[in-house]
C-alpha cells in the first residue's frame, strides 16, 4: 500500500510516529503545533503525512496560537491534534481551558520530559499528571490517557479521538520521553477495521438548535461552522444557546453538566489491565512506562514467592477509583512507581483511605526506575 | 529473565554518526525479517551532532518488558567517551566492537572479546566517511548472531537512503570480510 493512505502493515516504528499513524487512521486531517523535543518527530511525521492525504499541517509560532488553531479547526469539522511537551504543555494550558469551555473535540498529546521549566529536554518523566488534571485554571474533569508502548501509543491515539468525538471536550495523551522514542514492532490493521467515531450532528432544524444542550448522556450535539446551524463560540459562561450568561446560576448549570457528562461516564472511559491480581498480598498501581518497568520487578518477587500483581492505569483521568478501591480490600500494599514525586500517588491515597498501605517509589526521571528500586518497595509491602 | 531468548546490544558514539540508525537497522531486521521481538530505546543530548548519543536494544524471542540494557552481550563503541565509560577489561561473555580509527584502546586490552574494526578508514576508502556506521554493522554480523546475516542485509537496504542501497551493502560486506578475517586468525 502505498504510504499516501493511511498504511496498514507491521513496523518497527517509534511511539511518536506510531502515535501520528494512530491519528491518521482514526481521521485527523489537521495537525498544528511547534517543534520541540521529545515530541518533535510526532509533527515531523505530520508534516510528511498530512498533505500526502488532503490534510493540514500549520508549524504555529507558538504553542499558544498551536492550542487555538486546533480548536478553530474542530469547529469547522475536522478531526485535529497538537503534540508537545514540558513548556509547550504549559502554554496550551489556557486554551485547552478554551477547548473544555467550548466542548470542542480534538486531541492534545503530551511526551513528557523533565521540568520544570526547560528541565530535561532530551528525557523522560511523568511529572505532568497532575498539570494534566488541573493546569487550566476552573473546575472541569479531563480524559487523560497513557500508553506503555509505541503499539500501544498508536491504539490510544484512535481511542482519544473517538472519546473526544463522543463526549465533546479535548482529549490528552499523557506519554513520555522513553515510550514516544522507543521503536518496536507496530502492527497497523487495515484501515476498514479500525472504528472511527463519527461526530454527531443535531437532528433538529437550524432554528431550534441549541449548541449547548446535553442530551441524554449530557453531551451535546455538535454543528460545524458551514452546516447552516447558527454557531457561537466564548469561553465566558454561557447559556444552552452560547449566549454569556454570568450567573450563579447559569455557572452552576454549565459546570455541573462539564463535569457530569464525563463522570457520569467514567464505565465507558475507563480502561485499565489487571495482571495477576487474584491472589496478590501486594499491588503495583501504576501508569505508561512506569507500569512496564515494575513488570520486571513483579517477575522477580514473584520467583522469590512474593504475591505481586498489576493494576495499569490506562485511562489515568478521569482517575479509576472504584478499581483503586476494590484491590484495596485484598492487598496488604499497593506500590506507585511514577516519575515524579509522587502524584498518583496521592490520588491512590485518596481512593483507598487507609484500607491499605500506599507506598510511593518516586524518581525524578531523566531515566526510568531502577527495578531494584522497584523491588525494594515490594518487599517493604509484602510484610 | 532468560538470557537465552533475551540479547542485549549496546551501541554508543556521538550524535551524527548514524548510532540511533545502526540500533534501528538491527532492530528491524530481529522485528520485522527474524520475527522476533526487539525494543530500542535511546539516549541523547540537547545537542544534534556532536553530543554523546547510546541506543538500548534488547532482542528477544518473547515481548520484551524492562526495555533498557542491564548486561548486554554485544556493544557497538563509536567514540572515545563511550569507550570509556562502557568497556570493562574484564568483558565475562560480552563482546565489544570499536571503531579503532576513533577509539584508542588505553591499558591491558585483551586480545578476547574486543574487536577493534578501521570503519572511518574502510567507508573513506568507499568515498563516503559516513558510512561508517554500516561498515561496523557488517563486522556485529560477522562476529555475532543476534539477529541472521539475511535480515541485517534487509534492514540495511530498506532502511538507507534511495540510491545509496549499493554503497551501503559495500560498506557492509567490506566489514563483513574484515571481522571475518580478524576472528579467523584470532582463532576461537
Amino acid at each position: 500500500m502505498s504510504e499516501k493512505s493511511p498504511l496498514s502493515g507491521v513496523f518497527f516504528m517509534t511511539g511518536d510516529t506510531a502515535c501520528a499513524e494512530g491519528a491518521i487512521s482514526a481521521g485527523c486531517r489537521f495537525f498544528a503545533g511547534y517543534p520541540i523535543t521529545p515530541a518533535t518527530e510526532i509533527a515531523e511525521r505530520m508534516a510528511e503525512r498530512m498533505p500526502q492525504i488532503s490534510g493540514t499541517y500549520v508549524q504555529m509560532e507558538d504553542e499558544i496560537a498551536s492550542m487555538n488553531a486546533v480548536l478553530g479547526a474542530s469547529w469547522a469539522g475536522v478531526k485535529a491534534m497538537t503534540a508537545t511537551s514540558g513548556p509547550g504543555f504549559s502554554l496550551m494550558m489556557e486554551n485547552l481551558g478554551l477547548g473544555i469551555m467550548t466542548e470542542t473535540p480534538c486531541v492534545l498529546v503530551n511526551v513528557q520530559r523533565g521540568g520544570p521549566s526547560t528541565g530535561l529536554p532530551t528525557l523522560v518523566a511523568q511529572a505532568d499528571m497532575m498539570q494534566a488534571r488541573w493546569g487550566s485554571h476552573g473546575a472541569y474533569e479531563i480524559i487523560a490517557l497513557s500508553p506503555n508502548s509505541p503499539q500501544e501509543l498508536f491504539f490510544l491515539t484512535i481511542r482519544a479521538f473517538n472519546l473526544s468525538e463522543k463526549y465533546r471536550t479535548p482529549v490528552l495523551i499523557m506519554t513520555d520521553e522513553v515510550v514516544g522514542h522507543m521503536t518496536e514492532r507496530v502492527v497497523i490493521p487495515p484501515h476498514k477495521n479500525i472504528a472511527r467515531y463519527a461526530r454527531r450532528k443535531p437532528q433538529v432544524p437550524p432554528g431550534e438548535f441549541l449548541p449547548y444542550k446535553g442530551s441524554d448522556d449530557l453531551v451535546p450535539p455538535m454543528a460545524n461552522a458551514g452546516d447552516g446551524y447558527r454557531i457561537h463560540m466564548t469561553g465566558l459562561t454561557h447559556d444552552e444557546r452560547g449566549y454569556p450568561d454570568t450567573t450563579a446560576e447559569a455557572q452552576g448549570r454549565l459546570i455541573r453538566r462539564l463535569i457530569d457528562k464525563i463522570q457520569t461516564n467514567k464505565d465507558d472511559i475507563i480502561e485499565v489491565e489487571e495482571d495477576q491480581l487474584d491472589d496478590a498480598d501486594v499491588a503495583i498501581c501504576s501508569y505508561g512506562i512506569s507500569a512496564r518497568v515494575a513488570l520486571l520487578p513483579i517477575e522477580q518477587a514473584r520467583q522469590e514467592g512474593i504475591k505481586v500483581g498489576l493494576l495499569r492505569l490506562i485511562t489515568v483521568w478521569p482517575f479509576p477509583e472504584e478499581h483503586v478501591r476494590r484491590v484495596a480490600k485484598n492487598v496488604k500494599a499497593i506500590v506507585v512507581p511514577e516519575l515524579n514525586n509522587g502524584q498518583i500517588a496521592l490520588e491512590v491515597e485518596r481512593c483507598v483511605a487507609g484500607a491499605a498501605r500506599v507506598i510511593p517509589v518516586p524518581h525524578m526521571g531523566g531515566d526510568i526506575h531502577q527495578p531494584q528500586d522497584i523491588l525494594d518497595a515490594i518487599h517493604r509491602g509484602a510484610k | 529473565m532468560s538470557k537465552v531468548s533475551r540479547q542485549e546490544i549496546r551501541f554508543s558514539g556521538f550524535g551524527g554518526q548514524g548510532i540511533i540508525l545502526s540500533g534501528q537497522i538491527v532492530g528491524k531486521a530481529a522485528t520485522i525479517f527474524d520475527n522476533k521481538y526487539a525494543t530500542l530505546t535511546q539516549n541523547y543530548g540537547p545537542e544534534s551532532r556532536g553530543g554523546s548519543c547510546s541506543v538500548h536494544l534488547v532482542v528477544s524471542e518473547k515481548p520484551v518488558l524492562f526495555p533498557n540494557v542491564i548486561d548486554p552481550s554485544v556493544q557497538l563503541l563509536m567514540s572515545q567517551e563511550a569507550f570509556n565509560k562502557y568497556y570493562s577489561a574484564a568483558p565475562g561473555g560480552l563482546v565489544t566492537l570499536i571503531d579503532e580509527d576513533l577509539v584508542q584502546p588505553s591499558g591491558e586490552v585483551p586480545s578476547t572479546g574486543l574487536l577493534a574494526i578501521p570503519a572511518t578508514r574502510i567507508a573513506g576508502e568507499l568515498g563516503r566517511k559516513i558510512v561508517a556506521n554500516i561498515v561496523m554493522l557488517g563486522s556485529f554480523a560477522a562476529a555475532t548472531s543476534v539477529v541472521s546475516e539475511q535480515a541485517l542485509r534487509q534492514a540495511i537496504q530498506s532502511s538507507v537512503p534511495r540510491g545509496t542501497e549499493e554503497l551501503n551493502t559495500e560498506a557492509f560486506n567490506r566489514g563483513y570480510r574484515f571481522a571475518q578475517e580478524l576472528l579467523r586468525t584470532a582463532g576461537p
